[in-house]
């Protein structure tokens, strides 16, 4: 790859330019996250009226538990269900709407709609639809014979917020993954056609290996999205149950901290996950992006 | 004006202190009561306000009882903390064990110019919230208790009286079966109703150090009770020809009943307004019922609601505001009226006469229950409330070690002693980092 090289004719503009995003960064990550580390050192009671320097405690507190490490195992299983789930639907949804040519927009539009929903309203949408007792939802499924109760099932439980957290994500996926499969030049497309492939086998052969940058990306996405910002899905609808079911570790990191209100072990928990998001953005990085065909 | 106030804090302020005079005192209030509690709230306010012309109170709503204390606490730690903030029953150890944080109220009320005795207050109330020598450490604002409600309609479609003891619950169910109606139980905020009310309602003790308040290091006990740990196994196994039904944590359940899915609820008295709001058949509340297994006779049961404490570090003059509006509001008009639209006990023993007096018990037959329930014996060591710290994860760790329970993944005598053992760590690192 070629890169083009400018030069300033000023030694302090460059500075200048990048100035407000290094403040931006320095704000909002680089401050809360030094405060996290500092605050995981620390016992303290709510009022912050006594604290005390704890070393390492909280982590070891946190690695002999054996509710911490099984949520753990909970968020793995849920971020894998939540980035297979989305991702197969919205890829399937999009090599159609890419064969769709009335009304296109009409389609991709709708499509769309989820993402703009706010992960805790989508958690309530959900919520009520599979209500054991009022639901609309549960009540099909009643009809087809199985007897959903997330509120006793750790399985109905886990289902109820993976399809409530990929729900919203198949939107996202979907864009990328249309943008994707109209960058590819339709002649590839054709001459394959013409050499008698069928729709499956031109996808399979063609559009996939030259969808892989995008697929690669938006597993990444998922993962961190599933792992960070389904706090208020799970909030919303199980609250971490039954029993600690569908506890994942971001979930635990809010319920320790604000029903709680133990912050060191809470501070302890964000510095773990905060190593984990660094460690996927790493690999991506590092390994993933050079891999991938472009 | 603060800047820290939200939006609807400014808009109380100036739609109250518009026509007063600027050298008034504000007095800042936090709650967690939303919704026509809400307004409630601010009509006390406004009434206080309207009587005097010395304090203004400033009602301001911060979400629920986790949020509006969780605020407040932040708030303490930036400098910025109202002078009146609500909590929740669980989150008194807490708030007890910050002892440069708070003010007890019964100092505030002394050190105030005016006349009050805690005695006004009812024994059941007051013994949750005073120290062991009997002195108020926060004034009680909505108190409820778990009570029983019942499906009038299907206690006759079964023939059969409302039930006062588990066998008769189980008698109920038998009948309602034959009549081809599956559910007869189901219950809410479950730690609260059917463990800390349980051993409360039958004399025995939830914890050490009577029931944690005799000092930080108390330990639970609620894996000690046999006859608990059996009624629980019973209404576990009883899941099978759908007696029971577990219809999650908190408020949950409550579709179940109002629904018409299960003849009878255990719940907070607090959910009259959503009976009378949502249940389309004839209704009652009645006592929790008793196991004979455990006890002839029921001792009395413990409260749950929220409680107003008292943040130090401001003015010394604020404070004379802070006791005029606690004895303001606890007039027995003012406390009538909460108790009679809310379904809150009425937290003076006046107050309970007044409403007597104004025939709503013979109006609304059941609407005593509660009072009557708490109020049933002198409380013991046992049946006087709790006082745990990091309450809210135990009930936390009692709702998942339970929810195995229902799932069958263990036993009755396994859950209870798993919860034991679970809150017991969490009640150490309590006493570590209050030492």
């Amino acid at each position: 790859m070629r890169t083009k090289r400018v030069t300033f004719r000023h030694r302090w503009l460059p500075y200048l330019l990048v100035a407000p995003q290094i403040v931006i960064t320095a704000v909002f990550f680089l401050w809360p996250a030094s405060q996290a580390i500092y605050q995981s050192v620390l016992r303290e009671d709510a009022f912050g009226l006594k604290t005390e320097f704890v070393g390492l405690a909280n982590f070891e507190r946190l690695f002999s538990d054996s509710a911490y490490l099984e949520s753990f195992w909970t968020t793995i299983v849920f971020s894998a269900l939540v980035a297979g789930l989305s991702m197969g639907i919205a890829l399937v949804l999009a090599v159609m709407a890419d064969r769709v040519i009335k009304s296109a927009l009409v389609y991709r539009t709708v499509l769309i709609w989820p993402y703009a929903v706010a992960p805790a309203i989508a958690g309530v949408l959900w919520w009520f639809l599979f209500n054991p007792t009022i639901g609309i939802g549960a009540y099909a499924m009643g009809q087809l014979g199985y007897d959903w109760n997330h509120f006793q099932d750790g399985n109905d439980a886990m289902a109820l917020i993976v399809i409530a957290a990929a729900w919203r994500q198949v939107s996202y996926n979907f864009l990328f993954f249309l943008a994707g499969l109209q960058a590819i030049p339709r002649s590839l497309i054709e001459a394959a056609a013409i050499d008698n492939a069928g729709p499956f086998k031109r996808f399979w052969s063609i559009q996939l290996p030259l969808l892989s940058p995008t697929v690669f990306f938006l597993l990444v996405v998922n993962v961190v999205y599933a792992f960070f910002e389904t706090f208020g899905i799970v909030h919303a609808t199980t609250g971490g149950g039954p029993g600690n079911e569908t506890v994942i570790l971001v979930y635990k990191v809010w319920r320790d901290a604000f029903e709680g209100l133990n912050l060191g072990s809470s501070a302890a928990q964000s510095v773990i996950l905060m190593v984990i998001v660094i460690a996927l953005t790493a690999i991506q990085f590092r390994y993933i992006e050079r891999r991938v065909e472009y | 004006m603060k800047s820290t106030l939200s939006m609807t804090a400014m808009a109380s302020v100036m739609a109250l202190a518009a026509p007063a005079a600027m050298a008034q005192t504000e007095i800042n209030f936090w709650h967690a009561m939303g919704g026509a509690l809400g307004e409630k709230v601010e009509e006390m306010a406004t009434a206080y306000n309207e009587s005097q012309d010395d304090f203004v109170v400033v009602p301001t709503y911060k979400g629920n009882y986790t949020e509006n204390m969780t605020a407040a606490i932040a708030a303490f730690r930036a400098g910025e903390q109202p002078h009146i903030v609500q909590v929740f029953e669980v989150g008194t150890a807490t708030m007890m064990a910050a002892q440069g944080a708070i003010k007890p109220v019964y100092e505030v009320m002394e050190n105030a110019d005016i006349e009050w005795s805690s005695d006004a207050y009812l024994p059941a109330v007051r013994s949750y919230y005073s120290t062991p020598e009997g002195q108020l450490l926060s004034l009680p604002f909505n108190s409820s208790t778990p009570v029983m409600w019942y499906n009038q309609d299907l206690l006759d479609q079964a023939g059969k009286d409302v039930p006062q003891t588990w066998d008769e619950v189980f008698e109920l169910a038998d009948a309602l079966q034959a009549e081809g109606h599956e559910c007869a139980v189901s219950f809410g905020w479950q730690s609260w109703s059917m463990i800390e009310n349980y051993l409360a309602w039958h004399n025995q003790p939830i914890g050490t150090q009577q029931n944690g308040f005799a000092g930080f290091d108390t330990e639970l006990t609620i894996d000690e009770s046999e006859d608990l740990a059996n009624l629980l196994q019973r209404i576990a196994d009883s899941q099978e020809d759908g007696t029971f039904v577990y219809g999650g944590r908190r408020g949950d359940s409550l579709p179940l009943f109002t629904s018409g899915e299960c003849a009878l609820w255990i719940n907070s008295s607090a959910y009259y307004p959503d009976m009378v709001e949502q249940a389309e058949f004839n209704f009652g509340q009645t006592m929790l019922p008793l196991n004979t297994e455990a006890a002839d006779a029921p001792q009395n049961s413990i409260i749950g609601g929220a409680t107003l404490w008292v943040l130090s570090g401001h003015e010394d003059a604020d404070y004379q505001g802070v006791a005029e509006f606690f004895d303001f509001i606890s007039q027995p008009e003012i406390q009538a009226d909460w108790h009679m639209s809310t379904g809150y006990v009425p937290i003076t023993t006046a107050a309970y006469e007044l409403a007597q007096e104004q025939g709503f018990y013979d109006e609304n037959p059941g609407t005593q229950t509660a009072i009557e329930q708490l109020s049933l014996n002198e409380p013991t060591a046992n049946s006087a409330g709790l006082r745990f710290g990091n309450f809210v994860q135990i009930r936390d760790v009692i709702n998942e070690e339970l929810e195995d329970l229902w799932s069958g993944d263990q036993t009755a005598e396994e859950a209870l002693s798993n919860a034991a053992e679970r809150g017991n760590a969490m009640l150490r690192d309590f006493e570590d980092t209050n030492m």
